[in-house]
């Protein structure tokens, strides 16, 4: 188990990378960062590690503080975004290097990583070089080379980053069938959602070094606590509208919305997020009640799907607080064949069950309905 | 990314930084200081003074200044750097690169190969070769111009070594030249050439500009090395009669051959401070441009640094 | 503009390039020639004349009581100089590339401001006293010593230019796994700088085995004297120069650098940090 208690890192010219952070990351877990270019992944990763010594705050591996513990004793096997296998070492050298730091005898240690490369299908490129080695093979060395030594945790920092698209899919599954056999605690860094959702077993969302929220990958898609982690996440990025209260149900984006449950503590008049994905909204040619009505904008081909960008004019009278007076913009998927033409003036349904509503950047829940989501 | 990847710590650092340090410091840096102390005193080689020397203050400093032969020796200093670096090894190492820049083959390997060949060999193999091309009476060179019995060393001897070092070190500017004009985009040059600018506007007004930097450089360089070059003793010895006795010839001859330690040192520290000059100008040029490609970095110009 | 005028004038440029080339290599080639044929001819002598062949000459250098020692000794000076530049340099190198010593730039620009002024000229003064007081006059250490604290500035100063572009993540990894200080430099960042460390170590080696002055003024012995050394004596003492013994000792003298010189150059190409020489 890995605990961080109150860490926070700030490197000198006053950058804080982390931020009094919490967490808890459990044995056997696969667990993700997640967050946008320079919220402090990496140096989170780099502090459990041991590479970067926090500015305060504590980090337990196991139940026990190694804060001041030097990174070779923590136990811990890293790998980096760019592998860092050494150029000059073949792979069998590169794998059993830890086990050499370890003193484990010559024999051993290449029978060990023999072993390890046969495992993630190496076998044949033991005598070569990282030069001579594709990036999809680099990256097995790196991942053999943290395995070989057995560590309690593993580290990885985008360690599909530098493989090109069809390669990662295949890395995803690898890795992900890898940390289940082993069963090793992993904390994976990435800035892509999708790989986070895909692969982990709890992701935290970060930003700006802190933790935005933390849960399992249906839970920070189906329900993100605030509206950050909302457009963070997701294939395509949520619909948020602003809107409010008003004669006991929602007016957003000129449409008239039942109020949510959830919603129902708030005044007449309070300001919300309304966020529903683009999945969850369906178009239709006629006019419907609690729709958004406007005029398809942008078309893009998703393969299987379309997303529909439509423009929602502002309404007439007083347009809600906070929306642009311009109107609002509404995507929707809508599955192959059911594209409307652009131009076309349609009505956007959000389904209301899936939709969320933001109050102050707070996601609001129902309190009996929260453990069954 | 973090200020210390290899857990070295300030004391590890320390530990490994300082061996080097304690040598640069008894060999390079208190030398450099003891001249300055030495040059106070009537220190001597032999005798009384040997044994007792004593501080005469800026007596040899004020010598040297007013000696006849220190401030021929320093003329002769500056005839050798700017007729050998400066004209010699500067105008003929352009010529080569700028006329071998785009040949590619045999004609180009073989000149440079003969221009480094002169540089590389050692001093003492390059000394000899030259004594023995300009002899008086069995002289290559003699033969050649049907001249029997001139002394090219005993009535030219300036000229000659001006000459010799050319031969020795023009190798280095044409490779730092080739080395810019390499950096000079093609498609400059060839916007000047569909401009109608001749060979000469094109190298005045495209590819100067550019590699003002190296030149300069180069310049400076050079001419610090020539400056501290030892070779001519090797092929004159400073004679006859002192004509082609340049400062470290003369700096030999007063204080280790003549054992006048003292006012050896006092040239020494003129020359030093000589030296001072042009690095301080060469740093400065780098700060200044510290960002430009235009100047070749310190750390390779020192490599080439000259003995 | 005629087309004929331009041809012509083509042809007038074309001439004057291949003069020109023709004059320089002259200039160049001329004073070695000698060195080509005097140390093959059975009776050498100063001026340049096809020779009658021969491997005679090399002969005398084994009946020269000093040359051949020399050699050795020129080997154990620019030997033990390189060792000392590189391993000293390296080690100063990778500290002051990793481990952010406040000043650290300054201390480099001063000690690389004083490498190029403290030449022997400047100093050999000093040196000399230095070296007489220190016991070290008329032993290989002197020199191996001098020429090392003239060397490292610059040394240091290209190693931290490698070092610095290598990433740091290579000893990080090596540090995650349990590798301590010494373990990482000998495993991961000497073997990454391979290729500095070479060109230093050739570097050094020219250097003194093409130098003069300060062996010159450290080494009265004709037994510890290196070839540079050894070299000047056979063509300044005593009446006329055994030639025989001067050509072919020139040219054994000469080869090693040149070979090193090729060797760096296919190897690496001949490029600005090839610029091994004194
Ligand atoms: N050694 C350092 N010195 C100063 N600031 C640093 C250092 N390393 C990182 N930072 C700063 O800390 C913040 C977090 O950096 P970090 O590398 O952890 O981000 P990241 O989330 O990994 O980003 P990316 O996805 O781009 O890799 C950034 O603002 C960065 O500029
Ligand atoms: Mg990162």
């Amino acid at each position: 188990m890995i605990s961080l208690h109150g860490l926070t890192k700030e490197f000198p010219g006053g950058v804080r990378a982390i931020d009094a952070l919490d967490l808890e990351i459990a044995d056997g877990e696969f667990f993700a960062l997640l967050g946008p270019s320079g919220c402090g992944k990496t140096t989170l990763l780099r502090t459990i590690a041991g590479l970067e010594t926090p500015t305060r705050g504590r980090v337990a591996i196991g139940g026990v503080d190694v804060t001041a513990t030097p990174p070779g004793r923590r136990d811990v096997a890293m790998v980096f975004q760019d592998y860092a296998l050494f150029p000059h070492m073949d792979v069998t050298d590169n794998i059993a290097y830890p086990l050499r730091i370890r003193k484990v005898p010559r024999a051993e240690r290449r029978a060990r990583a023999a072993e390890t490369a046969a495992r993630l299908s190496l076998a044949e490129l033991l005598a070569r070089r990282p030069g001579q080695l594709s990036g999809g093979q680099q990256q097995r060395v790196a991942l053999a080379r943290a395995i070989a030594c057995h560590p309690r945790a593993f580290l990885f920092d985008e360690p599909l980053s530098n493989l090109d698209a069809r390669l990662r899919l295949e890395a995803r599954t690898f890795l992900k069938r890898l940390q289940r056999d082993l069963a090793v605690t992993t904390v994976f860094v990435t800035h892509d959602q999708g790989e986070a959702l895909a692969l982990a077993d709890r992701v935290a969302v970060m930003s700006g070094g802190r933790i935005m929220q933390v849960g399992t990958p249906a839970e920070v898609f189906q329900r993100p606590a605030s509206t950050f982690v909302a457009s963070f996440i997701g294939s395509t990025p949520m619909n948020l509208l602003p809107g409010e209260v008003r004669g006991g149900g929602l007016r957003v984006a000129g449409a008239r919305l039942p109020l949510p449950q959830e919603a129902a503590g708030l005044p007449e008049g309070a300001g919300v997020v309304y966020g529903v994905r683009p999945e969850y909204v369906d178009l239709s040619p006629a006019p419907r009640p609690g729709a958004f009505a406007g005029r398809v904008a942008v078309l893009e081909n998703l393969g299987t799907a379309h997303l529909v960008t439509l423009e929602v004019p502002a309404e007439d009278g007083e347009p809600p607080a906070g929306s642009e007076p311009g109107g609002a913009t509404v995507q929707a998927v809508v599955p192959e064949g059911g594209e409307p033409a652009l131009g076309e003036a349609v009505w956007a349904a959000p389904r209301h069950e899936r939709a969320l509503v933001y109050h102050d950047d707070v996601l609001l829940t129902r309190a009996p309905d929260r453990a069954a989501r | 990314m973090t200020s210390d990847p290899s857990g070295l710590g300030r004391g590890g650092a320390a530990a490994l930084v300082l061996p080097a340090l304690v040598l640069i410091g008894v060999f390079l840096v208190f030398p450099a200081l003891w001249t300055i102390y030495l040059g106070l005193t009537d220190y001597r080689l032999t005798g009384l003074a040997a044994a007792d020397p004593q501080v005469v203050g800026p007596a040899n400093y004020l010598d040297a200044l007013g000696d006849e032969r220190f401030l021929g020796s320093t003329w002769l200093s500056v005839q050798y750097v700017l007729g050998s670096a400066v004209i010699g090894q500067a105008c003929l190492g352009f010529a080569i690169a700028w006329l071998v820049r785009d040949r590619r083959g045999p004609l180009r390997r073989v000149v440079e190969g003969v221009v480094l060949l002169s540089w590389i060999l050692p001093g003492s193999v390059v000394a000899y070769l030259w004594i023995a091309l300009l002899d008086r009476d069995g002289g290559t060179l003699n033969a050649l111009l049907n001249t029997p019995g001139a002394a090219w060393l005993l009535d030219h001897p300036m000229l000659s070594l001006v000459v010799f070092n050319t031969w020795r070190g023009t190798a280095f500017s044409m490779m730092l030249y080739a080395a810019a004009l390499e950096s000079v985009p093609p498609s400059h040059l060839e916007t000047a050439r569909l401009a109608g600018a001749s060979a000469f506007q094109q190298l005045r007004d495209v590819v100067l500009p550019r590699i003002r930097g190296h030149v300069l450089t180069n310049l400076l360089l050079i001419s610090l090395w020539t400056f501290n070059d030892f070779t001519p003793f090797l092929i004159t010895a400073g004679g006859p009669e002192g004509a082609s006795e340049t400062l470290p010839v003369y700096v030999y001859i007063v204080a280790l051959r003549d054992g006048e330690l003292g006012v050896g040192a006092a040239v020494s520290f003129l020359i030093l401070a000589v030296n001072l000059v042009f690095a301080l100008v060469y740093l400065r040029l780098l700060r200044a441009r510290g960002r430009d490609a235009d100047v070749p970095a310190p750390a390779r110009a020192a490599t080439r640094t000259a003995a | 503009m005629s087309g004929g005028r331009a041809h012509a004038g083509h042809m007038v440029r074309r001439i004057g390039v291949f003069a020109f080339f023709s004059v320089v290599l002259a200039f160049f080639s001329l004073p070695m020639l000698w060195l080509a044929t005097a140390p093959f001819d059975a009776n050498p002598s100063i001026t340049v004349s096809v020779p009658e062949f021969t491997l005679a000459n090399f002969r005398a250098i084994l009946d020269n009581p000093y040359a051949l020692g020399s050699l050795g000794n020129s080997v154990l000076q620019a030997g033990g100089a390189a060792l000392v530049v590189v391993t000293l340099a390296a080690t100063a190198a990778y500290a002051l590339s990793r481990v952010r010593v406040p000043g650290r730039d300054a201390l480099l620009y001063v000690l690389l401001l004083l490498s190029s002024i403290v030449t022997g000229t400047a100093a050999m003064v000093p040196i000399f006293e230095l070296a007489t007081r220190l016991n070290l006059i008329d032993t290989h250490l002197g020199v191996i010593l001098t020429v090392s604290g003239g060397l490292l500035p610059a040394a240091i100063f290209i190693l931290k230019d490698f070092m610095d572009a290598t990433p740091t993540s290579y000893e990080e990894s090596a540090r995650v796994f349990g590798a301590g200080p010494v373990q990482i430099l000998l495993h991961v960042a000497v073997p990454l700088v391979r290729p500095g460390l070479a060109t230093i170590a050739v570097w050094a080696v020219a250097n003194v085995w093409g130098g003069f002055l300060l062996q010159f003024i450290l080494i009265r012995d004709p037994q510890r004297a290196p070839g540079s050394v050894v070299l000047y004596t056979l063509y300044t003492e005593g009446g006329q120069p055994d030639l025989s013994l001067l050509s072919a000792f020139s040219l054994l003298y000469s080869l090693p650098v040149v070979l090193m010189y090729l060797f760096v150059s296919t190897r690496y190409g001949f490029r600005f940090h090839g610029g091994i020489k004194r």
